[in-house]
């Protein structure tokens, strides 16, 4: 119990990207509350790979978190102009109003 | 080894009771808060880990950059919130029950996984005597030469990323006088003095 090893930090992890789908899940119609929890999982998929790194002593687990880290600022960028413009045209962001291209 | 126990199932709890709260708690401000203490905490467990350059990484970029840049848009953006949280109760069962079996499955992975006998030899960079070599310096000599190309293209998303964000969001509103050096410059005497005969009496 007081000897931390390498499945207490996957048990955080797993938790972590559990409460991220379910946000996904909880807050349907907001699509802020959405993209926080992407966040979250992917901060826990970076919790997994930085746990692996520490414990195989291996370094690439470290880089490519920071790779993924990369991918995720880039991504919430993005997002977020996505949803300041669609806000901007259509004056709101529900979710369930984002279906003009369903055909 | 207490201490480090104790850290590390403090960093853990407050992470997770933080990341609970980013996705129930009622006013979107309060929830990107507490996606920022989410992320502190995870920084100490990182620390915890010895990848001290991650820890510090994942401060400066997500508390720094991504989560002001939420905080900026929930602020910006004039929204009625609680419309949006109308169909909360009705997702929870689901939302739950998807939880709860992600959640079982992936404790049938930690439970049953273990490390594969030649994994010791199929090592990409193996991480140096932390005593000797600092994570920082050791990341960057792996990462400057090992992975250079990634590292360019990891830039060039960034890049990417912020020209698209650029473009998403500029927009030319009407009826805004600007300034157009060019115009102003090649402006001359003979299209800015115009010469008018003035009748007597009369006025232009």
């Amino acid at each position: 119990m007081m000897n931390i090893g390498l499945s207490h930090y996957l048990t955080v992890a797993a938790i972590l990207f559990t409460i991220g789908i379910f946000g996904v899940f909880l807050n349907r119609k907001n699509v802020i509350v959405i993209l926080m929890s992407v966040e979250l999982m992917l901060l826990a998929v970076n919790i997994n790979l930085v746990a692996f790194s520490a414990f195989l002593h291996d370094l690439v687990g470290q880089v490519f978190a920071m790779f993924v880290l990369t991918v995720a600022a880039a991504e919430a960028a993005i997002g977020l102009a996505i949803l300041v413009v669609y806000f901007r045209n259509r004056g709101s962001i529900a979710v369930e109003d984002i279906n003009l291209m369903k055909g | 080894m207490i201490v480090e126990a104790l850290a590390f199932y403090m960093f853990a709890a407050v992470a997770v009771a933080s990341g609970v709260l980013v996705v129930s708690v009622r006013n979107p401000v309060h929830s990107v808060l507490f996606l920022i203490l989410a992320f502190f905490n995870a920084a100490g467990l990182f620390v915890l880990l010895g990848a001290e350059f991650l820890a510090m990484i994942l401060v400066v970029v997500y508390v720094g950059a991504v989560a002001v840049l939420f905080l900026f848009v929930v602020m910006m953006l004039d929204i009625d919130f609680a419309a949006l949280r109308s169909g909360f109760i009705r997702y929870l069962p689901i939302g739950a029950m998807v939880g709860l079996v992600l959640l079982f499955e992936l404790a049938l992975i930690v439970g049953a996984w273990i490390t594969a006998p030649d994994a010791a030899s199929a090592f990409g960079a193996p991480s140096p005597d932390a005593a000797k070599i600092a994570n920082t310096h050791a990341l960057g000599l792996v990462l400057y030469t090992k992975y250079a190309y990634l590292f360019q293209a990891a830039g060039m998303i960034l890049l990417v990323a912020m020209v698209g964000a650029i473009v998403l969001t500029l927009r030319d509103r009407e009826g805004v006088r600007r300034q157009n050096i060019g115009e102003q410059v090649a402006r001359g005497k003979r299209n800015s003095v115009e010469v008018r005969k003035v009748r007597a009496g009369s006025g232009i």
